[in-house]
């Protein structure tokens, strides 16, 4: 089986091509990433690493805008994803030249698709390990949700996660993405942390988020606001619980 | 890059280097046409100097079959909020929709004459049919309108080969895109690609002069495009060697409460007078209307029959 994976080009006996299974590994590395697309609204979450005492914090930034009305957060190999969101981002404007119209979230998600498949397919060059999820509001104002993987795939989400732990946070997702939970703006981006904190260790601290509007650039969310939303859901839980224990003693 | 994209498979393709993706693929070379047509290759369809005068600069002339044309195209605006659009679109580019047409003069040989003024009725395109290589008569009944799909024309003015070649090639794009996309490519884009595909090949003869119209969803448009690289948005052109005359009518007539029929005669009006004056241009005037569900194709018209109707009543 080892004598299949060095090459990429090459497919094993059974079907598999190993250098991207193995990029999909690289991902499930990378820190968390999670994405809600509400009815007005489009939610990114990240996991936050805990940077180095000396290292400023601004240069680790993992939610990217690619044009005014798309931006993409990704889980993986951070290089690799510098080149993706530079070819894309350069794509956006080359398609604003030469159609005279803004790029269209599902246009865009092909194009870094059909990049990734490129590197699946070519000599001497390997998969991109990153997966990315990629949000945006269409110019007939439809939120859209994208998500790719190493291998060139991509297909749209209500929500989704990517990364460390995304199955936990892609159950939780299953059982709580609802219409009363996306009804407000506000719920949306309460369900994107409320989903992160499953995964996340210390809180608030650790979370970045950022939302699009209809018709609004990307918004990245203070550390402040993120405070006040988690401070917000655990007074929610524990109401829950409250109620729970009292339904149990009556 | 969405040009390259456009002109090439997205399927792997190896020589893709770096460095292209800052450029919509102005180098030779790069762009892969899929008709191995070369940069350099001189599409010409150059005949001994047996025809007609001798041109000084060679013993070869081309044939230049659209030449003396009369090519117009106008738009008719409605107080539609389409129009309205479409105006805030196109007023960037200093484009009236007022009474003032944009007359886009080509310096090529007579083309025919189509006008093709935008109008809330859509785009009126009319045509002469005349192909000449020099004083002789190639043809009169040449098509010098080109259906690239249901809902888009492009005329020829220019080199016959230069304008039946890339039109035919944008046809091919607007497909591709349409396929890709899952929605119908918009008159912008669709002329975009036209002079982009025009702009390599500045400087080595080519001879085209186009309008680009058709309906989308921001409502009608025409583009003129040509082989210098222009391309500008507007209400009205006429473009060929009958396009003066054809301004003169079609300015004159154009008002902003035309119906569709005062448009269609407004047009053919206006290449019978290009073609009464003009030498080389005439035949038949072919008369096309865009509209929101596609173009229609509203007559052919034999100049010496309009002739008879026109001059008849003055007797």
């Amino acid at each position: 089986m080892s004598l299949y994976d060095r090459a990429i080009t090459v497919f094993s006996p059974d079907g598999h091509l190993f250098q991207v299974e193995y990029a999909q590994e690289a991902v499930k590395k990378g820190s968390t990433a999670v994405g809600i697309r509400g009815k007005d609204i489009v939610v990114l979450g990240v996991e936050k690493k805990s940077v180095a005492k000396l290292q400023e914090e601004r240069t680790v930034r993992k939610i990217c805008t690619l044009d005014d009305h798309v931006c993409m957060a990704f889980a993986g190999l951070t290089a690799d994803a510098r080149i993706v969101i530079n070819r894309a981002r350069v794509e956006c404007q080359s398609h604003r030249l030469t159609v005279e119209d803004p790029v269209t979230v599902e246009y865009i998600t092909r194009h870094i698709a059909t990049l990734k498949q490129r590197y699946t397919q070519s000599n001497g060059r390997r998969p991109f390990g990153i997966s990315a999820l990629i949000v945006g509001f269409d110019c007939d104002g439809t939120p859209r949700l994208y998500q790719t993987d190493p291998s060139g795939t991509y297909h749209a989400w209500k929500a989704n996660a990517i990364g460390r732990s995304a199955k936990t946070v892609r159950e939780f997702l299953e059982k709580n993405y609802t219409d009363e939970a996306i009804a407000t703006d506000n719920e949306s981006i309460k369900l994107a942390i409320k989903a992160l904190l499953e995964v996340v260790q210390s809180g608030g601290k650790n979370i970045e988020l950022a939302v699009i509007r209809r018709n609004q650039p990307l918004k990245l969310l203070e550390s402040k606001e993120i405070e006040t939303l988690v401070t917000e859901i655990e007074k929610e839980k524990e109401d829950e619980a409250e109620k729970k224990k009292q339904k149990k003693s009556t | 890059m969405a040009l390259s994209s456009v002109l090439q498979s997205e399927s792997a393709d190896f020589s893709f280097n770096n460095d292209r993706s800052f450029s919509f693929g102005c180098r030779f070379g790069q762009t892969n046409l899929g008709f191995g047509a070369a940069p350099g290759d001189r599409l010409n369809f150059a005949i001994k100097a047996s025809l007609g005068p001798d041109d000084k600069d060679g013993p070869e002339r081309k044939i230049e079959f659209l030449h003396g044309t009369t090519t117009l195209a106008f738009k008719c605006w409605i107080n539609f909020s389409v129009a309205e659009r479409n105006h805030q679109r196109t007023a960037s580019k200093a484009t009236n929709f007022s009474s003032q047409e944009q007359l886009a003069l080509l310096n090529q040989p007579a083309i025919p004459f189509v006008i093709i003024p935008q109008f809330q009725h859509g785009v009126i395109v009319a045509v002469d049919s005349r192909a000449t290589a020099g004083a002789y008569i190639a043809s009169q009944t040449v098509k010098k309108v080109i259906e690239i799909n249901p809902y888009l024309l492009g005329t020829m003015a220019g080199g016959a080969a230069d304008c039946s070649f890339w039109e035919r090639l944008l046809a091919r794009q607007c497909r591709v895109y349409e396929l890709r996309n899952k929605e119908r490519i918009s008159v912008a884009a669709a002329s975009k690609l036209l002079a982009n595909m025009v702009y390599q090949y500045k400087g080595m003869g080519l001879s085209m002069g186009t309008m680009v119209c058709g309906w989308d969803k921001r409502g009608p448009g025409l583009y003129y495009v040509d082989s210098e690289g222009n391309r500008v948005c507007g209400d009205l052109f006429a473009v060929g060697s009958g396009s003066m005359y054809a301004y003169g009518v079609v300015d004159s007539g154009l008002r902003q409460d035309l119906s569709v029929e005062e448009a269609c005669e407004l047009g053919r009006r206006a290449i019978y007078q290009a073609t009464y004056r003009d030498a080389y241009s005439g035949g038949q005037v072919n008369l096309y209307h865009v509209h929101s569900e596609g173009w229609t194709r509203v007559s052919q018209e034999d100049v010496l029959k309009l002739h008879h109707q026109y001059q008849e009543p003055k007797k």
